[in-house]
């Protein structure tokens, strides 16, 4: 196998964008969200058709019109939700469209054999009569390797498939990776714990905005230099600044919100967060580090599993993100069109949902009041729109995003939570938000902001707090945050006592 | 810069435009109706011929006007019919017991309250259970779909109940000002419920959960009792159409009452040009939905077009009505 080598034109998701993997080689692809890594793996698996450049397999130029044909020429995707049918049994799932017959009728006894013997070579031993949802989610993935491999698959692609495995599962499975490898087989894995990689992977390739930034062997980078890859950083340039947040605030009033020792589900394990009011407080990570889940349960959309939360000074556990917002907080969600816009209603409407219950006498809405309210925060934020009846889903990004924050600032909250404030906007909504959010923190509100921008939590920030794989791992003051601190904190996960001997051997 | 601008002040005149075809698109189609109706039907200007249809009509419409309320939320109601059966069972149960015999006025007013009252218990329940539980609202419904009728018949040994009784019969025959009870009764439905859905709180919260229900619940809307609520509502306003129909009857039977209810009112409401995935809804567009289809099988019923083939013409309106909604969405 002489390795794949793929370069696109013309495709605004990737440009030119390259992968190559040696035989029997377990190959990491890292990247930050929208890099391009899913979109790579689709066209390598046929499920998008490229836009231009060119796939080689084995030395022979390939193209697959669908994941079908790239499962029957040697490459096999297994994905984050498994695509197997939970409701029917182990070996009718690694069977599943190419069963044994014999005179027409499903060879149960041949299938049932050759499964047993296939995930024995995994050390997996399992009824294979039994249905796949009995199992593990480990298990399902060994079922889905071992459909993978019974399919003589030379190149597996494994996507995030640590996420819901607890540490022995994973050691399972990295046992089963390096069998792959003894085997000839490749695997690209995509995974955002950096442990991970150095565990088990031999090569990496970094993407970033659709390219690929750098591939080089794993033992010749370190941590630091990678998450510096996967955020564009140059570890030696001081970038000027360049958000619209200005200067220090400093003054920091009453607690409004400190949460100590969280944990929900797989993602947060041990993560704490404080804010007072007049602080713009960070919170950094990378990807699947839980920074939204702990907003989220914050806000009560998902109640924690353990630690305990106290909101304007006395504690509380929101069940409801109602409760939250009686208590005076408001949530920015990451996600605009999913978790934030009602597509179809006016920008009154959507500016003024949060507030609704307040602007009713008798259940009946007082428009009058309404359309002030709304008139007024058009004008206070800039929205651009043709006027307060118009469809929030006809706005742009940034003016969406405006009147998202206009629903909560409406509200007059003391604690408001932005989840990725400026994703997907243009520049200059961006700075128009950032000043925004800088002008409402100096009058005393306090602000929770998760970004995967380096400069927006580095210059925006009064304190910052960093997550790595669950926990906060460094909590900064103003003076203390920079650029390879942050960086650190985020790659080495390492309890930052000493920030700076961390930062320096970079 | 400046295109953006321009390009977003444009598109609301499409907007408008788009807008504009799609509210009156049924309107349009009704008056269509009536015209080819005044000039080949024998006998249509005739107040008897509106009354009929009226009378034919209002029942489908009480039960479309829950109907809308519960599918802007993106939901469905399947047992509208069997709680119609229900509180069809239920009405002369109260008024021909022992008790309704001996006070007459109280045993009336009993069997217009207490059944209506048990249809939105049983609303409450479907809304209750599909909330609770995360049910699709097409199985959570379904439930009281296929047990409701088997309750309506448990109540009744599964006889016909006849009887004769004028004061309560007055839903469903008394005609105040030459007009039938219960058009009146479904013209006050439609107004209110219309002007809830526009101007009040729990109105606008029913559109925001069809709307997209996580933004919804993020923004602190109650989401579970709007929805509750929603199924309460079309449950009372199928009691109340399960009272005009054995009225009319001068006979209850939970074998009939109601029967395939729930698929006219769907259709009246898809037809009217309510969105099914929910979020956008609209009370007089589900009355004028209603109407088209009555007047278009009352059309080819007088013209001697056999029924069956009406059934047909029945489906087809709904295809077109649906494929319009599509096309309009895309725009």
């Amino acid at each position: 196998m002489s390795g794949i080598r793929k370069s696109f034109s013309g495709v605004p998701a990737l440009s030119d964008a390259e992968l190559s993997i040696g035989r029997g080689e377990v190959h990491a692809l890292v990247g930050q969200n929208g890099a391009g890594k899913s979109t790579m793996i689709k066209i390598l698996t046929g499920a998008y058709t490229k836009g231009a450049g060119k796939i080689e397999f084995e030395g022979k130029p390939i193209e697959f019109a669908s994941p079908q044909e790239a499962q029957r020429g040697g490459i096999s995707p297994i994905y984050q939700e498994i695509n197997l049918i939970p409701f029917r049994s182990v070996a009718e799932n690694i069977f599943l469209g190419r069963e044994y017959r014999r005179n027409g009728l499903l060879d149960w006894r041949r299938m049932n054999g050759e499964a047993v013997e296939l995930l024995r070579r995994f050390s997996v031993e399992v009824d294979v009569r039994r249905p796949l949802m009995d199992f593990s989610t480990a298990i399902q993935q060994m079922v889905a390797i071992a459909r993978a491999v019974s399919f003589r698959a030379r190149l597996v692609i494994m996507d995030e498939p640590t996420s819901s495995l607890d540490e022995r599962e994973v050691a399972v499975l990295f046992d089963v990776i390096r069998q792959l490898k003894r085997e000839g087989v490749s695997v690209i894995f995509i995974s955002h714990r950096l442990d991970e990689l150095y565990a088990v992977c031999d090569r990496v390739t970094v993407m970033r905005d659709g390219r690929t930034v750098t591939t080089s062997a794993m033992a010749d980078v370190n941590k630091l230099q990678l998450v510096a890859a996967m955020l564009g950083r140059d570890l030696a340039a001081v970038r000027e600044r360049s958000t619209g947040f200005g200067g220090p605030s400093g003054h920091a009033g009453e607690e409004l919100l400190d949460a100590k020792g969280l944990q929900i589900g797989r993602r947060v394990r041990n993560a704490n967060v404080t804010v007072r009011a007049g602080q713009i407080v960070g919170l950094a990570g990378l990807l699947g580090s839980g920074r939204t889940e702990i907003a989220r349960a914050i806000f009560g959309a998902d109640p924690p599993d353990a630690g305990t939360i106290r909101l304007m000074g006395k504690p509380a556990s929101p069940r409801e993100p109602s409760e939250a917002i009686t208590l005076g907080v408001g949530f920015c969600t990451e996600d605009r069109k999913i978790e934030g816009i009602v597509p179809e209603m006016s920008v009154r409407e959507n500016l003024t949902l949060a507030l609704l219950p307040r602007l009713t006498r008798g259940g009946v809405i007082d428009e009058a009041r309404q359309r002030e309210i709304v008139d007024r925060f058009i004008k206070r934020l800039g929205i651009k729109t043709s006027g307060p009846e118009q469809r929030i889903r006809e706005l742009s990004g940034g003016n969406q995003q405006k009147v998202l924050l206009a629903r909560w600032l409406c509200m007059d909250p003391k604690l408001l939570i932005l989840d990725e404030p400026t994703r997907g906007i243009d520049v200059g909504a961006k700075a128009e938000i950032q000043s925004l959010i800088k002008e409402l923190a100096d009058q005393g509100l306090g602000v929770l902001m998760i970004s995967s921008e380096l400069e927006e939590i580095i210059e925006g920030a009064d304190r910052v707090f960093v997550l790595s794989d669950g926990r906060t791992v460094a909590d900064l003051a103003r003076d203390q945050v920079n650029e390879p601190r942050v960086m650190a904190a985020m790659a080495h996960g390492d309890d930052v006592a000493e920030p700076t001997s961390v930062a320096t051997d970079a | 810069m400046l295109e953006a601008v321009k390009s977003y002040a444009a598109s609301p005149q499409m907007q408008g435009l788009s807008k504009f075809l799609r509210k009156y698109a049924t309107s349009v189609a009704l008056v269509l109706l009536l015209i080819f109706n005044f000039a080949v039907t024998p006998h249509f200007a005739t107040m008897q011929t509106l009354n009929v249809n009226l009378t034919q009509v209002a029942t489908i419409v009480i039960v479309a006007v829950g109907m809308t309320l519960v599918i802007a939320t993106g939901g469905i109601d399947l047992s509208v019919g069997s709680l119609m059966a229900i509180s069809g069972a239920l009405a002369p149960l109260i008024f021909l017991s022992h008790f309704g015999k001996t006070n007459l006025a109280l045993g009336v007013a009993l069997a217009f309250v207490v059944p209506v009252v048990v249809a939105g218990l049983f609303g409450l329940f479907n809304g209750w259970f599909i909330t609770r539980f995360r049910v699709q609202p097409i199985v959570g419904t379904l439930i009281l779909f296929i047990a409701g009728r088997g309750i309506g018949q448990v109540l009744t040994n599964g006889n016909l109940q006849p009887f004769k009784n004028p004061s309560f019969q007055v839903i469903g025959l008394s005609r105040p000002f030459g007009i039938p009870v219960q058009v009146i009764i479904m013209v006050i439905l439609v107004v209110v419920a219309a002007w809830m859905l526009r101007r009040t709180l729990f109105g606008r919260q029913i559109l925001a959960v069809g709307g997209n229900e996580k933004a919804a619940r993020l923004s602190g809307i109650p989401v579970a009792w709007v929805k509750r609520g929603v199924y309460a509502i079309s449950g009372l306003c199928a009691g109340v159409a399960g009272l005009v129909v054995v009225a009319i009857n001068s006979s209850s039977d939970a074998n009939l009452v109601g029967l395939g209810m729930e698929l006219d009112a769907i259709a009246a409401v898809a037809v009217g040009g309510t969105l099914l995935s929910g979020g956008q809804a609209t009370i007089v567009g589900s009355l004028l939905g209603a109407l088209i289809i009555q007047l278009l099988r009352y059309t080819m019923l007088a013209n001697g077009v056999p029924d069956a083939a009406a059934l047909v013409v029945k489906g087809a309106i709904i295809a077109i009505a649906v494929w319009m909604q599509r096309r309009n969405v895309a725009t």
